[in-house]
């Protein structure tokens, strides 16, 4: 590999590191370590707030996997991706407003916080804590190793190496400059992936001899590949909408997400950010995957899907001008990781650490006890994915779905009903999150749908039904 | 009940006016995105028409949809929106 591509790909990292030190000088001054270490301040203007909305949500499965899969599949994949454009409008809607009051109220910082507040309950604290630990810890470390091999396939140093500069670039900054520093670096990388798609969509486009050709030539090769169908023709309408779930509305209940909801400063930026977002995400979704279907007569036979846009950048494009877009990948594998170890930092110093087992704590403890646990978590990742074991790649395939069966109607119609209550939100979270481990693993894609669909259907009558059912007993009470 | 934890009603009214407003634009969303990809898709590729080089469907569903959704949602937000303030002091930074 060139030097030529590697240099803008170091001038990415360099610039992501100094954010970080920038972030610091806040850490460093702020009044309260903790609204700051793990909120920013709740001082988000609307681009960087829409930026790393979009950016946390693109992660390394759906910018080197999508691609990829639609590589294989044609159209319809692109269609499926689509379905994402509501996740740039729809958290900040339904979240929205009340959710920005509400948890200035309760003076939240994590999500937990806002359900520890609206549920006053032990076991729905500890169950979401421990969700999101457990969840999202693996999820991360899925990154991480994604990551690395990323940076192993367009260096061409080994896996350990690649894994250390990964590692070691990401922690720094995090440690250092918290959730500010997740943020803006956030925007950083969503600006780079929103332009290396756009470029490398063109230069495709220029390469396969305009989109007329392109599709002809897909048509010529597999008429289904133009279809809404598939390439085998089994992408059915009821699997395809199903997504809307999962990678649409579904999303206003992961937490990573959700406590990006309350981090903005104010209502200007909150609109802001909805125009911008549902612009940036559906234009990165649209291109990138686009992408994968037009490399297809340019490079046919590519057997491994994450493979799909490294080669064809390097294929289409002058080496220089591949390392940019390159980086576009990198930056979606780290705008999430980044967002993933902040989060659980937060979850175990506040969510467990502060709440149960000390405090009392100062100012100067938690701060110390904060860099800590980021940089100790790193390292555990970094320990991991050198030799990934085989719990973490399960629970990695049901981390998303998971959080999202478990968290979506506490969260929501914690806002809206108020007869919601804790025992409610604990039957909810324990259904969904059994229901869809369960759906997965054994009767997946029920009825022709993927197995998201019916955890949440379910889990919504638990939190109704138990609600309405306890409801007398809490009034007793 | 401890007053600072009452949200005044004002802004209740707008905020939960806001999150249906969402909720409309997704079902919006999702009925324009599926009736346009089926309804055109589904015919045999060889009777597809393209616009711009894609075949009908897509276009209309998946870029014509998309500018769709970023216009209506610039509409809505600037003419329905409302910006409230989110502390209790009431300031009016916003």
């Amino acid at each position: 590999m060139s030097w030529q591509v590697l240099v803008p790909l170091l001038v990415f990292l360099f610039a992501v590191f100094a954010v970080g030190v920038w972030a610091s000088k806040y850490v460093q001054s702020s009044h309260s370590f903790l609204q700051e270490y793990f909120l920013g301040d709740r001082s988000l203007g609307g681009f960087v707030l829409a930026m790393t909305m979009t950016a946390t949500y693109g992660s390394a499965s759906s910018f080197l996997g999508g691609p990829g899969v639609a590589y294989n599949e044609g159209l319809g994949w692109v269609l499926l991706a689509m379905s994402q454009v509501v996740t740039g409008y729809f958290v900040l809607m339904v979240l929205g407003k009340k959710f920005a009051i509400v948890t200035r109220r309760y003076k939240a910082i994590t999500l937990v916080d806002y359900l520890k507040e609206r549920y006053q309950s032990k076991w729905v604290v500890l169950f979401s804590a421990f969700s999101i630990i457990i969840f999202l810890f693996s999820a991360m470390a899925a990154q991480w190793i994604g990551g690395a091999r990323l940076i192993e396939s367009i260096t061409g140093l080994s896996y350990l190496s690649a894994l250390f500069i990964f590692a070691a670039s990401i922690l720094i900054y995090v440690m250092i400059g918290g959730f500010r520093a997740v943020a803006l670096t956030d925007a950083i990388q969503g600006s780079i992936m929103f332009i290396g798609t756009l470029v490398l969509l063109i230069a495709v486009i220029v390469a396969g001899g305009g989109i007329p050709a392109i599709i002809q030539d897909l048509y010529n090769e597999n008429p289904n590949l133009i279809t809404p169908y598939g390439a085998e023709g089994n992408l059915t309408p009821a699997y395809v909408s199903s997504f809307w779930i999962l990678v649409g509305v579904g999303v206003v209940a992961l937490p990573q997400i959700a406590v990006r909801a309350m981090s903005y400063k104010n209502a200007r930026s909150m609109h802001r950010a909805l125009i911008i977002g549902t612009i940036v995400v559906g234009f990165i979704m649209l291109n990138m995957h686009l992408v994968g279907v037009f490399a297809r007569p340019i490079l046919p036979g590519i057997e491994i899907g994450d493979k799909v846009m490294p080669l064809v950048a390097l294929e289409v494009m002058p080496p220089w001008l591949a390392g940019i877009v390159l980086a576009a990948p990198m930056a979606a594998i780290m705008s999430t990781v980044d967002s993933l170890l902040i989060l659980v930092g937060s979850a175990i110093v506040k969510d467990v650490y502060i709440n149960y087992m000390h405090p009392k704590a100062s100012n100067q403890l938690i701060k110390r006890v904060s860099i800590a646990v980021t940089g100790v978590l790193g390292v555990i990742v970094f320990l991991l994915a050198l030799n990934p074991p085989d719990l973490i790649i399960w629970l990695n395939l049901f981390a998303f779905g998971g959080l999202e069966a478990a968290f979506i109607w506490p969260i929501v119609l914690g806002l809206y009903w108020k007869n919601g209550n804790k025992y409610g939100a604990i039957a909810s979270m324990v259904t969904g999150v059994a229901l869809y481990i369960f759906f997965d693993t054994f009767y997946p894609e029920p009825l022709g749908m993927h197995s998201i669909v019916f955890p949440v259907i379910c889990s919504f009558f638990a939190y109704v039904i138990i609600s309405l059912f306890t409801k007398k007993k809490l009034q007793q009470v | 009940m401890d007053m600072r934890n009452q949200i005044p009603d004002k802004w209740n009214q707008i905020a939960n006016r806001e999150a249906l407003i969402g909720v409309g634009l997704a079902i919006f969303n999702f009925a324009w995105w599926y009736l346009f990809a089926y309804g055109l898709g589904s015919k045999k590729p060889e009777d597809y028409s393209y616009i711009l080089g894609l075949p009908a469907w897509f276009f209309y569903s998946c870029v014509v949809g998309f500018v769709v959704m970023v216009a209506l949602v610039t509409f809505i937000v600037k003419v329905f929106f409302v910006e409230i303030p989110f502390d209790e002091e009431g300031e009016e930074d916003v």
